[in-house]
């Protein structure tokens, strides 16, 4: 292998394969364009649902509607992830990508397929939302395209486990990879159980859409079809946890309490994780009790278990590296001295919490069989992945690319300032959209629905009338996520094209890579752990999660009987 | 046979668990295989069980 | 640090800290207790759906659903014209979705049993009872049956909350809880 293919990364050292920098470059911008895209069309949506303003009518809200779903929960989100996988492997272990051509071959069909689709939905005859359950009909381009993309990102994906391959033969790395790349591994593994369970579901029904089979079966579809729908939000997952501990490890210079503990963890993702599928067939007819508490528990919350012990991890390894940094007062001082103004700090540390507080909870909530009663189909269920994906994903993703833009792009971010407050108007306008829907889901009102005023029905029906000023206080988030994702874009974008090159001077001025701590005494032995604020942020958690837990299941038991 | 693991100066062997989870297509095939049979399978065959109402 | 291997070539061998040996205990334990509450819920709880399901032919559905109301239509709804049926307090009664619609009222008896069929004609619908709060999944080709008991009277609405088309948002039924 010629070495005038890398070169040596001036902030972090290590050995940068120009192939698989190219490569992340080419997937981290589209999935950027497709975010801009996506979040336009949330945006349309927030303010249909918005009573008073009631913008789009009504095909235009199911078509932008699908065109959210789909541009969102799985083109900038997969697409970014792909840049994830390349990253933890070749950058991070200092290796050559695997079959550059091969992966470049992923990129344009992952490209082709998220363009087949959007233009089908655009064309207005492929309204069938992101979940297009049978026997509602899209266009065939709409099911080959996302049937490419599928393919694509698994090409993509078997690229990733081959630099693996070629890392270790040629011993780029010694002993284990690092704990971000093992979470890169986890992320992947999910990868190929979801794009399989896609691919087992839309080839027959793209087969369907162009006559070639009689009928799909709802149900079957369902359970399939959510192994692809739910398990792609949790590629999500283990990639965003990744991303806290590299952005923890870059910025702070922290190092993981235990490597045994972390990595086990993503060990009960790969183990448990996916069985959640099922928290969307809580009510469907006909699957059992047993298969349901099962699938649902992700076998006695084993998965939950793996989200409760990084979300120890990633703030007990901050404190920990604030601590030998030297912010050492009180209970909280590691906190509030924390670099707060650094947008890859303060995205990443909002993505924790958001993710804990607004997604963590309550999908454990929703997932518990029998509340699940009260919550299917409500707005609740948007309300709770708006807390996962947009507030945990989202923003993870969002803070590493301050990380990326430097050390991948090599280019120094522009608007500085618009950059220290973008995290933070994201993260606000986010944290509206999950609680109110959340409200107006507890209420009662239905998702996917164009006028919860009901002014075109024969009858007559009224939700609380609460739920009009909720939903419209729902348009303002909208309109402030909107602004904080389109600060995001603007700064991205900008500093891509038109940044100033990251040269010596910035390197040695500006240094992305923490510097300071010095070398960590060794980790691993029970007195060198002292964490008192995490212990109070996680006890606060547990609180809320446990008073809240209770609270479910109180309101479940005012409903009717039912058995 | 292990050929990352064994430097010269720490002939310990790895433990069991650590093996594991350096082990990146036994993962990939636990990964896959729990979910197909505990969800998947599992979940269509009792699809494919619900019977004919009367 | 996270982004570069493990330091220490045996990693597994390290010892847990006390404080996440505590929070994984306590972690497992509450998972442990929440898989158990679903389990006690179902032994003690009144809230459980049966998960009774059927197979069934969507015509062959409509023509039960029609029969049921023929014998126990008791008036017309005044805004849709939909009949209003009561049905006897304790019996099966049945209720179909159809684009976009649920046929027909059921008028039924406050604190009384009923095993409620529902099943959808054409399109997978969204059956969200309103106030009270409660969603299922509605499928063609499946009959699903649960045992319901009405606790308060009034109106109450019938929302479909699955996206089934332009109409979906038109997709209002009613049931009615007289004493």
């Amino acid at each position: 292998m010629s070495m005038s293919l890398f070169r040596t990364c001036p902030d972090t050292g290590l050995k940068v394969h120009g192939p698989a920098e190219s490569l992340i470059k080419a997937n981290a911008v589209v999935a950027v364009v497709f975010l801009a895209l996506g979040g336009l069309f949330g945006l349309l949506v927030a303010l249909t649902r918005w009573q008073a303003v009631h913008l789009l009518p009504a095909d235009l809200f199911y078509l932008a509607l699908t065109a959210h779903g789909a541009d969102i929960l799985i083109f900038w989100i997969i697409f970014f992830e792909i840049a994830i996988l390349y990253f933890a492997s070749a950058i991070l272990l200092n290796c050559r990508l695997a079959m550059p051509k091969v992966a470049w071959l992923a990129f344009i069909l992952m490209l082709v397929g998220a363009l087949m689709a959007n233009v089908a939905v655009l064309q207005g005859d492929s309204s069938v939302m992101f979940t297009s359950y049978v026997p509602m009909k899209a266009d065939h381009k709409f099911y080959l395209g996302l049937i490419l993309f599928a393919v694509g990102a698994l090409v993509a994906v078997m690229v990733f486990f081959g630099t693996l391959v070629i890392a270790k033969k040629e011993r780029t790395y010694e002993g284990s990879v690092p704990l971000v790349t093992f979470g890169a591994v986890t992320a992947a593994i999910i990868a190929v159980y979801t794009i399989a369970s896609g691919a087992v579901i839309l080839v027959p029904t793209w087969l369907w859409s162009i006559g070639l089979i009689g009928e799909i079966d709802t149900l079957t579809y369902r359970v399939v079809w959510w192994g692809f729908g739910h398990s792609s939000q949790q590629i999500n997952v283990a990639a965003q946890v990744s991303c806290w501990y590299a952005i923890a490890a870059i910025v702070l210079g922290a190092k993981p309490m235990s490597e045994k503990v972390s990595r086990a963890a993503f060990f009960l993702y790969i183990c448990f994780l996916l069985l959640a599928s099922a928290h969307h067939l809580l009510v469907d007819p006909g699957l059992s009790s047993e298969w349901k508490v099962v699938n649902t528990s992700y076998a006695l919350f084993l998965a939950v278990l793996g989200s409760l012990i990084h979300g120890m991890s990633v703030p007990g390894a901050i404190e920990v590296a604030q601590r030998k940094n030297g912010f050492t007062q009180g209970t909280f001082g590691w906190l509030r001295n924390a670099p707060w103004g650094n947008p890859a700090f303060s995205g990443m540390f909002l993505s924790v919490v958001l993710f804990g507080v607004l997604g963590g909870i309550t999908g454990v909530i929703m997932g518990t069989e029998q509340i699940n009663l009260i919550i299917h189909n409500t707005l609740y269920v948007p309300g709770h992945f708006h807390g996962t994906v947009a507030a945990g994903t989202t923003l993870a993703f969002m803070a590493v690319s301050y990380l990326v833009v430097p050390l991948i792009f090599r280019k120094e971010i522009m608007f500085k300032k618009m950059a220290q407050w973008q995290p933070y108007m994201f993260g606000l306008g986010i944290t509206g959209l999950s609680v109110f829907m959340m409200a107006a889901g507890t209420l009662g009102v239905s998702r996917r629905h164009w006028d919860m005023a009901f002014s075109d029905a024969t009858m007559t029906f009224d939700y609380p009338p609460a739920v009009f000023m909720i939903m419209a206080l729902n348009g303002i988030s909208g309109i402030i996520a909107t602004i904080g994702g389109g600060m995001f874009v603007i700064v991205i974008v900008a500093s891509v094209f038109f940044g100033k090159k990251r040269g010596e001077e910035e390197v040695k001025n500006n240094p992305i890579v923490h510097q300071g701590g010095g070398t960590v005494a060794a980790h691993g032995s029970a007195e060198s752990l002292h964490i008192p604020g995490t212990i109070v942020l996680v006890s606060l958690f547990f609180g809320a999660f446990v008073l809240y837990y209770f609270i479910n299941w109180k309101y479940l038991s005012e409903i009717w009987p039912l058995s | 046979m292990s050929d990352t693991d064994n430097t010269d100066k720490d002939k310990e062997p790895i433990p069991g668990m650590q093996s594991l989870l350096d082990n990146t297509f036994l993962l990939l095939f636990i990964g896959v295989a729990v979910p197909s049979v505990i969800y998947t399978i599992w979940g269509v065959m009792e699809v494919a069980n619900i019977p004919l109402a009367h | 640090m996270a982004i570069t291997p493990p330091e220490n070539r045996l990693w597994w061998k390290e010892p847990l800290h006390g404080i996440e040996t505590i929070w994984i205990t306590v972690g497992f334990l509450w998972g442990l207790f929440m898989t158990g509450m679903m389990v006690y819920w179902h032994m003690t709880g009144e809230q459980n759906l049966s998960n009774e399901a059927y197979r069934v032919n969507p015509d062959t559905y409509a023509e039960k659903v029609e029969a049921a109301a023929a014998q126990y239509t008791v008036r017309e709804d005044e805004q849709s014209g939909i009949p209003v049926v009561h049905p006897p307090a304790g019996s099966d009664v049945y209720m179909l979705a159809r684009l976009w619609e649920w046929w027909p009222i059921l008028e039924l008896e406050k604190g009384k049993e009923y095993r409620l069929h529902l099943s959808s004609l054409d399109w997978l619908h969204g059956f969200s009872l309103q106030p009270t709060n409660i969603n299922l999944q509605i499928h063609p080709n499946y009959e699903m049956v649960l045992t319901i008991k009405p606790e308060q009277t009034g109106d109450f609405g019938i929302i479909c909350n699955e996206f089934c088309g332009i109409g979906h948002h038109t997709m209002l039924g009613k049931m009615i809880i007289v004493e």
